[in-house]
């Protein structure tokens, strides 16, 4: 067991490195001179010039000036914003927002998927069952921009249900509708999970076994095949948390929510560069840390998974 | 063929060959006129009964035609003849969806976007199918250390969603935005996914007697990489490069959509939503067309993906 997780740990640290490289190395070769842009139309003194690229770090080699960005990340250094707010400030305010956002968005589309995919499942080719795969097919087939949209235009705007942009301190009430704009995005893909999961334990002896000592369908259903089937299903929730932050920084934009992902959102809009690097490797290293968190964790629930490798 | 004493009555009786059981036997028909069952025939005969098959292929056919001949649609010109009278405007006689903010026609604006998300997505499986079936083939079907180092440099690459690192490189490339650029930023990024696909699904037909068979009868090491193992690996990939094919049209929308797609100069459903967010209160029309447009294509390959993983996957057949 410690040695799986020792190993599963040790294995992150490669990607972690990569990851970071191959995001500073995209900056690098971004074309300009930042030092120059200080300046703008003046020609600055070649020896501040030269001063300023020695604090800078901006006159030693590439993997030199890798390495300090790499260190300073481990020191809470994730850079300065435009408007001179250190990056870790900023997330700070804005995280929480996000995390609650992301949590409204989680429960809404795991309950109703493992709902709604249990119940095909079990009515496998039944009218529910078609209906359930046809409005997963339409979902799967949406952008995330366009849900919000139409759900911003019909929810807020025609029927008035909702407030179609979030207001200060993002109360729990203004964020459920930009929560279930970002579920829809992968309910139908636990739906789908779940049905095919549930028609495959459905097959397995020990849920004959089960029907056969007597129990009733509303003890096997919920015991015996329900919990069984979730392991994919769980495993899925983990890895869509990357496409929960994505899909958080058109959300959060177009609600105005005050997260970490409009701060994205608005400084690619205005093409601060700096700012957008900063955050992507935050959401980056935040998706990679939530993965190999759930890995560890999964290994604890399922003894199988430690013993393989 | 009675066995018969010479010259004398038959000792007992022996019945002729052709009341035996054992001609009952030979004549069994084999059926030599119908071809083996194999894998894409079965698939083949799955999908012809299908009605989303047909749905989805004539969609994709219909998809195909406007971006490749947008003439036979629309006469009306996407970009000039634009009237600022015309903001917003709802259909009239040869406009029958009305106009953008800038007064332009939103039928043939849609009609002319439809060869850019197609360009896009097409660019991009044949950067993630070329990039993901080197690496898929090699690591999976030569293994050891060219493995592991594929394998940890796909994981880095997989462990960037990949609109947040296109948004990077759409970012720094700011001054160099087209379709190819696009394209490249989307498909460096999802390339892993193939890979990972096609690494598993070579390591269990590795495991087949067909390819120990020609490797006992001295076939090459890259031959039976390219005659056995490939052809009998490849159907997984065919169904994630569909799928791929509408996430990279939706990725390239999303980007137009955040600003750091294509210029705004290229006609782009991502770009044309976009730039009519802002009137959604008023003019709901002109952001709703061109997402229908952008959904529907986005369906048509999404579905007939799903149904060719129906089709090609037994386990998957099972379960409907």
């Amino acid at each position: 067991m410690a040695r799986y997780l020792l190993w599963r740990v040790l294995q992150a640290i490669p990607v972690l490195i990569g990851t970071t490289f191959l995001i500073y190395f995209m900056v690098f070769a971004m074309p300009g001179d930042p030092i120059l842009a200080l300046f703008g139309d003046k020609t600055p003194n070649p020896a501040l010039l030269a001063r300023l690229r020695a604090e800078y770090h901006l006159d030693e080699p590439f993997i030199v000036q890798y390495w300090y960005y790499f260190t300073g990340i481990f020191q809470g250094d994730f850079g300065t914003s435009f408007t001179g707010e250190p990056t870790t400030e900023i997330l700070a305010r804005t995280f929480p927002v996000t995390i609650r956002l992301a949590v409204l968005a989680m429960l809404f589309q795991s309950i109703a998927g493992i709902l709604v995919g249990l119940v095909s499942g079990l009515r496998k080719g039944k009218l529910f069952d078609a209906s359930a795969l046809a409005v997963s097919l339409v979902l799967i087939s949406l952008p995330i921009f366009v849900v919000a949209f139409v759900a911003q235009y019909v929810f807020g705007i025609q029927l008035g249900w909702a407030r179609t942009t979030v207001g200060a301190g993002a109360p729990w009430a203004d964020l459920v509708l930009p929560a279930l704009v970002l579920a829809s995005v992968s309910f139908a893909q636990i739906v789908r999970l779940t049905r095919a999961s549930v028609i495959e334990t459905q097959g397995l002896d020990f849920v004959r076994t089960a029907y056969g000592k007597g129990l009733s369908r509303s003890r096997v259903i919920p015991v015996h095949i329900l919990r069984n089937s979730l392991i994919p299903v769980v495993t899925y929730l983990g890895t869509d948390f990357g496409v929960l932050l994505v899909g958080a920084t058109v959300t959060e934009g177009i609600f105005n929510v005050p997260g970490v992902g409009r701060t994205l959102y608005q400084a690619i809009l205005r093409g601060e560069g700096p700012t957008v690097v900063s955050f992507v490797t935050v959401m980056v290293l935040i998706y990679l840390v939530v993965n190999l968190v759930i890995d560890l964790l999964y290994a604890v629930l399922d003894p199988r998974i430690r013993y393989v490798k | 063929m009675s066995s018969n004493t010479p010259g004398g009555k038959p000792t007992h009786y022996v019945a002729p060959i052709e009341e035996t059981p054992l001609v009952e036997i030979d004549s069994v028909k084999v059926r030599t006129d119908e071809k083996p069952s194999n894998l894409w025939r079965d698939a083949w005969r799955d999908l012809r009964g299908r009605p989303l098959f047909w749905l989805s292929s004539a969609l994709i056919l219909l998809i195909a035609i406007v971006a490749l001949f947008p003439g036979l649609f629309t006469q009306v010109d996407p970009n000039s003849g634009c009237l600022l009278a015309n903001s917003n405007g709802g259909p009239t006689s040869g406009h029958p969806l009305g106009f953008t903010k800038q007064g332009c026609d939103i039928y043939s604006r849609i009609i002319h976007g439809t060869s850019t998300s197609v360009a896009v997505g097409f660019i991009v499986i044949l950067i993630t199918t070329t990039l993901g079936l080197v690496a898929g083939a090699v690591s999976g079907f030569y293994g050891g250390w060219l493995d592991a180092v594929i394998s940890r440099v796909g994981d880095i690459f997989f462990s960037i969603p990949y609109i947040l690192a296109a948004v990077v490189v759409m970012s720094v490339l700011s001054a160099y935005r087209s379709v190819w650029v696009i394209s490249l930023a989307i498909g460096l990024f999802a390339w892993p996914v193939v890979a990972r696909v096609l690494r598993s699904e070579i390591l269990r037909v590795k495991a087949s007697d067909f390819v120990m068979a020609a490797e006992a009868l001295g076939v090459s090491r890259f031959k039976i990489l390219v005659r056995h193992v490939l052809p009998n690996s490849i159907a997984p990939v065919i169904v994630i490069t569909t799928i791929s094919l509408a996430s990279a049209i939706v990725a390239e929308a999303t980007l137009s959509f955040l600003g750091v797609g294509l210029p705004t100069s290229t006609m782009s459903w991502g770009n044309d939503i976009s730039a009519a967010q802002v009137d959604l209160r008023t003019a709901p029309q002109t952001l709703i067309l061109p997402s229908i447009a952008l959904s529907i294509t986005v369906f048509a390959f999404i579905t007939l993906g799903e149904v060719l993983r129906d089709a090609l996957d037994p386990k998957a057949r099972a379960q409907r």
